[in-house]
């Protein structure tokens, strides 16, 4: 079965999630692009959307034609060349019109798992719960005849365990999309000791045409990029609770915040991070990664006791960022949660003073938004970092301390053979989580 | 000509759409009702009013399509009571209708069916995404062929051109004449307050331009977005008198610009371009404009040309006979059309800098001129010697198929 053959037929299990939603668009457009190759002139593509809800699948074709047309309108070059023989199709309006329904009328929304009995490969983005994705996928398994390949985006359960229970040797690989799959570049790909060549090849090929950058990560519960993410967050966690021995906890977060965004020159501050993953999410995973880490407790009360209050973060299905540890104003943080009161404080009410406490930040400080586009920025954050170490600030302290966490738990991942090699860590870092320089450098030395 | 004919009053909206800090593509703007009233009251308030006008034309290429709207000529009223009741009309010549809107005021007041038009423009652009927009401004070419063409129509259709002169000339070279005009439309638009570019701060214009390659896979072959002219939104406005006129709206002479000489030229658009090196339509244009007022190009001390691509600049200085074949692109390398060059162009930032709102475009270059003219260029005025007291406007529709050409000099 060649690549084009394998796309024939195609299911996305949890496709109104929000990744499974983002899969399901780029798998429905590359389908649609196969579909259109002349070789396939005749050849009928099939992509079930297949979800629990009703409601979700409404709404994911709704999402999807907005956002196919979307890609049409970009590349509208393309498709007049791909359209070039019908002659009805005249205008860059037709033409996009065209492609739309042409893909549209791949993807068969519906809640009957019994359609991915006949496909050839299943994208599993179903709930984070094991023993839920190994029940669906055994069932499929069962039933399907062709020796399906599935390709799970757990973030957390290793694969071995998935392909063990369910039965699927050598035909499941973890294919590790970012959130959101249509945007962020980085696919993590994770393969067992038993995944055939040829699958692990075909993913490699399917990730090239949707133009992502592929790491791959090893069999380990939370791979690489949460497998960072989720320590370097328990030490911003354990940062701020140790500031709050002496300062009350809510400034120890805003100064912690700040500290991971501004000094370090990252996207957003840890806690920011914490809250747009959703509150919740982190502490499931964390709790989902503990029982295989032998030597180290992945936990915090800090985040059951948010979970017990209901502050859970996360996005509203517009993408506008729900509070969690800050609360937002569009978009921007503007307050932070005081567990004790059960209420917000505003920054302006403490941030004078706390800013006043971390100092200033090195006068070679260029934001993260010019500082990521500067091309080979070593040349910047080398000299940076030097200024930082020179300053005896509390924000420069905290700053180097958290740099050199960072970097430490990088270099523990390629240690414990998560990662190959420090390259693919600082890719998944700078891929996946934007940031302008690899947590595994020299700079904190 | 039988009547002397004098332009004044001219008023420009801002030209909007990106580059402008105000203009935001998701919120809701104004849309051609307000344009219209602001340009058409702009040029009133100068002139005593609507009372003192006889008949009005208004450009407009495509609003049938951008905003579903035809029979613009309905719009005249709505800016003053005062017009209604008068004759009024729509005039189209795809990107060339601002010219024709000038020509046919120029046409009125000879005939003596009128001492005073008020002739105008409109266009509004940034109603539809730039892809559904090639396909309305695809209109100014043969519907006939715009099957094989290019999803971006006129940038296709100029990126042939340009390509075909750096095959002939040289990529190098061509490319350096076409960063010097792109940098001098910048930087002379920075100096107008309504041009789309005015905010434009990019310290290094040059660098920019040529750190960016033309990619045909995402755009075209042989051109990059800064080759070529501005989505814009806007209008414009100036009256045309006759002397009578002038002194019915009691504007001095001094205050207005004569036009002495003028061609209006049409090439058949079912043909191809007779050849990919040269505007042919321009140049048969200019060449009359300039017999009729009986000057010579040299003469001539500023110009506005009909940049929709920076190519088209190069191709324009070759056709109004400023330089010969294949010397354009140098010509202006050398700095001659910078606005303290010999022959200072575009001097309120051209169609790339100003901006470009299709049906509009004519009537600004007018009132680019009127202002360079008499005075009123503000921090744009370029300095005007009586060795060369003359101006001129090329307005074009399509790929070099609507001409008009205008030549003026000041009122005394
Ligand atoms: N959200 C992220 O940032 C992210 C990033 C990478 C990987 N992941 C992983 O992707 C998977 C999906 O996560 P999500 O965030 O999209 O979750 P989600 O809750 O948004 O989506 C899950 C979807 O699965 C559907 N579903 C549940 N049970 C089902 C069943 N039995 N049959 C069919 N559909 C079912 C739900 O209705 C829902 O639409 C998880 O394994 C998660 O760990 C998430």
């Amino acid at each position: 079965m060649n690549y084009d053959e394998r796309l024939k037929h195609v299911s996305v299990l949890g496709a109104a999630g929000k990744m499974g939603s983002g899969i399901l668009l780029l798998t429905a457009v590359e389908m649609a692009d196969i579909s259109l190759k002349p070789e396939n002139k005749g050849k009928t593509f099939v992509l079930n959307a297949i979800d629990l809800s009703d409601d979700g699948l409404a709404g994911l074709m709704d999402y999807l034609r907005v956002q196919v047309q979307k890609i049409a309108e970009k590349k509208a070059v393309m498709l007049r060349q791909l359209y070039a023989d019908r002659n009805d199709l005249i205008e860059n309006f037709d033409i996009i019109e065209q492609y739309v329904i042409d893909v549209l009328r791949i993807v068969r929304p519906t809640t009957a798992i019994e359609t991915s009995y006949r496909s050839n490969l299943i994208f599993e983005a179903v709930s984070e719960n094991k023993d839920l994705k190994v029940k669906i996928l055994k069932q499929i398994d069962t039933n399907n005849p062709n020796q399906a390949w599935f390709f799970t985006n757990t973030s957390s359960v290793p694969i071995h365990i998935i392909e063990d229970e369910a039965g699927l040797k050598g035909r499941v690989l973890g294919f590790h999309f970012y959130n959101p799959p249509a945007i962020q570049k980085l696919v993590e790909l994770i393969v067992t000791a038993n995944t055939l060549p040829e699958a692990t090849q075909f993913a490699n090929s399917y990730a090239k045409a949707l133009r992502k950058v592929v790491v791959p990560s090893n069999d380990f519960a939370g791979f690489i990029g949460n497998g960072h993410f989720m320590r370097d967050a328990l030490h911003g966690i354990n940062q701020a609770l140790e500031l709050a021995n002496t300062i009350p906890l809510t400034e120890a977060i805003y100064k912690v915040n700040k500290v991971s965004q501004d000094f370090l020159v990252r996207p957003m501050g840890i806690f920011q991070l914490i809250d747009y993953v959703g509150v919740d999410v982190v502490q499931f995973i964390m709790k989902v990664m503990n029982p295989f880490l032998a030597t180290e407790d992945l936990h915090s009360d800090l985040l059951d006791k948010m979970m017990e209050l209901g502050v859970k973060g996360g996005q509203l299905s517009s993408g506008a960022q729900k509070d969690g540890f800050l609360k937002y104003e569009k978009g921007s943080p503007v307050a932070v949660f005081d567990s004790k009161a059960g209420d917000y404080v505003a920054f302006d009410s403490f941030s004078a003073k706390s800013d006043e406490q971390l100092g200033a930040l090195p006068n070679s400080f260029k934001p993260w938004k010019t500082a990521v586009k500067i091309a080979g920025n070593e040349t910047h954050f080398g000299p940076y970092f030097e200024e930082m170490k020179t300053m005896k600030t509390e924000g420069a302290i905290l700053a180097i301390r958290y740099g050199k966490r960072s970097d430490a738990i990088g270099r523990q991942l390629v240690a414990d053979k998560v990662a190959h090699n420090d390259q693919d860590v600082n890719t998944v870092m700078l891929t996946g989580f934007f940031h302008a320089y690899g947590p595994i450098n020299s700079f904190f030395e | 000509m039988k009547r002397k004919i004098y332009m004044t009053a001219g008023y420009n909206t801002i030209s909007m759409g990106t580059g402008r800090k105000e203009f935001n593509p998701r919120k809701e703007r104004p849309g051609l009702e307000h344009y219209i009233s602001e340009a058409g009251k702009g040029v009133l308030n100068q002139i005593g009013g609507a009372d003192n006008v006889d008949e009005s034309f208004i450009g407009n290429f495509m609003a049938a399509r951008f905003n579903k709207q035809g029979h613009i000529g309905g719009f005249i009223g709505m800016i003053d009571p005062g017009l209604e009741f008068k004759p009024a009309m729509r005039v189209e010549g795809a990107c060339g209708s601002g010219g024709l809107a000038l020509v046919s005021g120029i046409r009125s007041v000879l005939s003596e069916t009128a001492d005073v038009v008020l002739a105008m423009g409109v266009e509004v652009q940034n109603t539809v995404k730039a892809i559904y927009g090639a396909d309305i401004l695809a209109g100014a070419g043969w519907y006939q062929k715009r099957k094989n063409s290019h999803a971006y129509f006129f940038p296709g259709q100029n990126s042939d051109r340009a390509g075909a002169y750096y095959e002939k000339y040289g990529y190098d070279y061509t490319r350096k004449g076409m960063g010097k005009w792109f940098c001098n439309d910048m930087e002379n638009a920075r100096l107008d307050g309504t041009a789309q570019e005015f905010h434009n701060s990019t310290p290094d214009l040059e660098g920019m331009y040529h750190g960016m390659k033309p990619n045909g896979k995402t755009f075209v072959d042989h051109l990059n977005i800064l080759d070529c002219s501005k989505v814009s939104d806007g209008a414009s406005g100036i009256a045309i008198a006759s002397e009578e006129g002038l002194k019915r709206i009691g504007v001095d002479k001094k205050d207005a610009v004569e036009v002495i000489g003028w061609a209006q030229l049409t090439r058949n658009i079912t043909n191809d371009p007779p050849n990919m090196l040269e505007l042919t339509t321009v140049k048969k244009a200019a060449a009359k404009a300039l017999e009729n007022a009986g000057i010579s190009i040299d003469q001539v001390g500023t110009i506005e040309i009909h940049d929709c691509f920076s190519i088209v600049g190069v191709l324009g200085v070759e056709a109004l006979g400023l330089a010969a074949p294949g010397k354009g692109a140098e010509f202006i390398t050398e700095g001659n059309t910078s606005r303290t060059g010999k022959i200072p162009m575009n001097t309120t930032g051209g169609l790339i800098g100003w901006g470009h709102p299709t049906g509009a475009t004519g009537v600004h270059q007018a009132v680019t001129i009127w202002q360079q003219l008499t005075g009123k260029a503000g921090n744009a005025q370029i300095d005007i010697t009586p060795e060369k007291p003359y101006g001129m406007t090329i307005n074009m529709g399509g790929d070099d198929v609507t001409i008009a050409a205008i030549v003026y000099k000041r009122g005394i």
